[in-house]
């Protein structure tokens, strides 16, 4: 298909990419199912039908390496859900890889629909793990079956009413009618129930002729006697055997009575479950996967508004000024109702960009599986939090920062479960993961109780680095940020691993772009945690404009505690910094026209203007020659080239085609906190 | 008044392929189900004159939706044409034998699915 369009392959790689995604997360499930020998079947299944959804979708855009991948794994995915292969970690693993090495083709192929690499070597392994299997079970034989129950299912619902069969299982026929509308939530709280005490084989809509209800004929495998089902499920549906005569119970089971205390919590969780699946179902239809582009160009036109009306606020003012108070005051009202659905708009604008950090946590737990496999480490991942909520955007591009974290966590944090049983540890290493809204920030936090990171060490490798001088004395902190400076990380701290070749001054970068902190706690032989400060968007943000030196600048009002006038006399220098006091606290100064080299520092002036910003217990007071007020901005990117100018997040429009530029709360704090003034030279 | 078609995949970007595929060679309503389910309450709703439905969904199977469109009075005759990744040989053949029209194997090439289109609604 030469015309597809590139929307048509960008549909494609956002549905492969959620197929796979969804993939990824069914096999950790499967993964334990492995170990714990039983599984399933429609876990099985779903799996099955993801891999066979990948390739009937590649093949339709010409992507024969992912669909011939695709083709390999459904057919090893096919021949367990059919009983032919048995499911163990291994071949868990084999489908962790080969879903991985679709991924990377998915991802490929969204930069370059061209891109390619070879595939025959994987393929070959699926094809050497099926050769090894063992032949296929004997099967029941299916003529005692109604041929027309027959004639519906497909090949994996026989094999499920075989596997039935031969655990001799109770197979019955259950027949029940719904209202047209409303049939699915009820046939789902039916499932439901049954699913409870059995296996759902298939669901046959029935053919019978009735207007506004519909039938179903569900065929049941299940260990309860036909008179304990049918007291279970309501009069109105019917129970019938499937086979004339049935077989002996194959086992004796309590079937949990009404009475008892676990039977309403299984009534209870039926009753959840029914909603559930309503709004389950309801989701299919009802949800549509929109391009994150188009996302951020309503937000840009909900910016604009907010300027635009901005600008009509100030000619209010102005008729107001001159005069026409009446008119004036009209202008007003009617702005004020603007503002209002301006708000709403803007929030629900917004609102659609928040997604879950479950997506991100989901995919980090897949990496901690991978790379603990790699390196021989036993890791349990903790994850709180998961359904804090963050822009889209920055969840995407917290995604390689937080894998790098997690992979130094892992590889260079974690110890060796035979080193750890040495020191007394569990052999099980730990890493916690959680994300945690305060206020208008999240804090997402990578915790491991491997061996800490040991000062010493690497002060002597940034002398040997050439990145201190031998003799330099360091704080702890300090120390910390040696981990984070261009240069610390070489290719024998990085493995191949550890990500792409980025050390953590480029996780450093990456999260002040996104206008975030990043922090490090670490105590040898007990652990090291890392904190990510992020605000919720980055959008358009409520700032705080002042001037110093004839220059404008925003700071994102989220990141302002307070603005004061502080007379010089009030200035103190303790240890060579410059500090106030601030209720019985002493306050970091930090003067903004020092930073930016913006000349002779306003020294003489009797009267300075202080903004508090900091986050938590943490803050510094930016000094500055005017406060301007508090104005809504939008942000925009300052492009590749500046990215990196420290002490700079962005820059802002403020709608009169004026640009300011953003400061880097984050940056500048840890700097001034640390003292470290070769950060400004 | 444009024909009605009824395309029952689980996946959006097929459905939209299948939907661009029909555009091109005539003005026909499609109606898009997300699964059997819905499908089946789009049935009664909506007067649609031919089915595609694919065999590997959620929560009924396509042949089961088969069975139930030939079995019930009311759409008995419309054209039916099962569109399933090649695989299982015999849920092929017994997606014909439920009274399927035609089986169209993805990756299919447009022109497959429009000659179909053509030949059952003209």
């Amino acid at each position: 298909m030469d015309s597809l369009s590139s929307r048509a392959i960008g549909d494609f790689l956002g549905e492969a990419e959620e197929i796979i995604e969804n993939l990824n997360n069914d096999l950790i499930v499967l993964d334990d199912c492995a170990a714990q020998g039983t599984c399933d079947p429609d876990l099985l299944n779903r799996i099955f039908r993801g891999a066979h959804s990948l390739k009937g979708l590649a093949g339709m855009f010409g992507f024969d390496d992912i669909a011939s991948l695709a083709h390999h794994l459904e057919n090893l995915l096919d021949h367990l859900r059919l009983g032919k292969v048995p499911l163990s970690n291994g071949l868990v693993q084999l489908l962790t890889e080969g879903f991985e090495t679709l991924s990377r083709l998915v991802e490929g192929k969204g930069e370059d629909p061209d891109f390619t690499f070879d595939v025959s070597a994987m393929r070959q392994r699926v094809e050497q793990f099926l050769a090894g299997g063992p032949a296929a079970a004997d099967e029941p034989a299916m003529d005692r079956i109604d041929p027309e129950i027959l004639a519906v299912l497909t090949e994996f619902e026989e094999h499920r009413l075989r596997e039935n069969l031969k655990q001799r299982q109770y197979l019955f026929k259950i027949k029940a009618d719904f209202d047209l509308s409303s049939f699915d939530q009820e046939l789902a709280a039916l499932t439901d129930l049954l699913k409870k005490q059995g296996e759902v084989i298939s669901t046959l809509p029935l053919s019978a002729d009735l207007t506004d209800r519909i039938a179903f004929q569900i065929l049941f495998g299940t260990d309860l006697p036909e008179g304990d089902l049918g007291s279970l499920v309501a009069s109105e549906v019917v129970v019938e055997n499937l086979l004339p005569a049935p077989e002996a119970p194959p086992s004796s089971r309590v079937m949990v009575a009404d009475s008892e205390p676990a039977s309403a919590a299984d009534k209870e969780g039926v009753a959840e479950n029914s909603t559930a699946a309503e709004t389950s179902a309801r989701s299919i239809s009802r949800t549509v996967r929109v391009d994150i582009d188009k996302l951020d160009l309503l937000m840009n036109v909900v910016g604009e508004l907010v300027l635009a009306k901005a600008a009509i606020g100030q000619v209010c003012e102005k008729i107001k000024g001159e005069g026409g108070s009446e008119l004036g005051s009209e202008l007003q009202k009617a702005t004020r109702v603007l503002e209002r659905r301006l708000e709403e708009l803007q929030k629900g604008v917004m609102d659609v960009r928040m997604v879950p950090v479950a997506q991100l946590f989901d995919k980090m737990n897949r990496i901690v599986r991978k790379v603990a496999n790699e390196r021989g480490k036993r890791i349990a991942l903790q994850i709180e939090g998961a359904d804090t909520e963050l822009d889209k955007l920055i969840v995407e591009d917290l995604s390689d920062p937080l894998m790098h974290i997690i992979r130094n966590a892992i590889d260079h944090g974690i110890e060796s479960p035979e080193d750890r049983r040495a020191q007394g540890k569990p052999e099980k290493g730990e890493v916690c993961l959680s994300a945690a809204q305060k206020g208008n920030h999240v804090v997402i936090e990578v915790r491991d109780d491997g061996r800490g990171i040991d000062p010493e060490k690497v002060r002597r490798k940034a002398v040997e680095r050439g990145l201190i001088p031998e003799t330099a004395k360091l704080s702890r902190d300090q120390v910390y940020d040696l981990l984070f400076m261009p240069g610390f990380s070489t290719a024998e701290t990085v493995s191949d691993l550890s990500g792409r070749g980025v050390g953590m001054d480029v996780v450093k970068n990456n999260i002040a772009l996104l206008s975030g902190m990043i922090e490090m706690e670490s105590e040898v032989g007990v652990g090291t945690s890392i904190a990510i400060t992020l605000p919720i968007t980055l959008a358009i943000i409520k700032a705080l404009i002042i001037r110093v030196c004839d220059k404008t600048y925003a700071i994102p009002i989220n990141s302002v505690m307070e603005t004061m006038m502080v007379e010089a006399s009030q200035i103190r220098t303790i240890e060579r910094k410059e500090v106030i006091e601030l209720r019985e606290s002493t306050l970091p100064l930090l003067w903004l026209g020092d930073v930016f080299q913006l000349g002779t520092r306003a020294g003489r002036r009797e009267r300075f203007f202080v903004a508090v910003v900091g986050f938590a217990e943490k803050k510094i007071g930016i000094v500055v020659d005017e406060l301007l007020g508090q104005q809504d901005v939008v942000i925009k990117s300052l492009g590749e080239s500046l990215a990196f100018v420290r002490g700079i997040a962005g820059a802002a429009d403020l709608g009169n085609q004026k640009t300011i530029l953003v400061l880097d709360v984050g940056g500048l704090m840890s700097e001034t906190l640390r003292g470290d003034s070769s950060f400004f030279a | 008044m444009a024909k009605k078609i009824l395309v029952t995949e689980d996946s959006s970007t097929m459905r939209a392929l299948i939907a661009s595929a029909i555009a091109a060679v005539g003005d026909y309503e499609i109606v898009e189900a997300a699964n059997g389910f819905e499908a089946l309450r789009i049935l009664p709703r909506e007067k649609v004159d031919m089915v595609l439905t694919d065999i590997n969904m959620p929560d009924i199977n396509g042949l089961e939706l088969v069975s139930f469109i030939r079995g019930n009075a009311n759409y008995k005759d419309l054209p039916l044409v099962i569109i399933s990744t090649e695989g299982s040989e015999k849920d092929r053949l017994k997606g014909l034998d439920l009274g399927a029209d035609a089986y169209l194997v993805k990756p299919f090439a447009p022109e497959e699915l429009q000659q179909l289109i053509l030949k059952f609604l003209g």
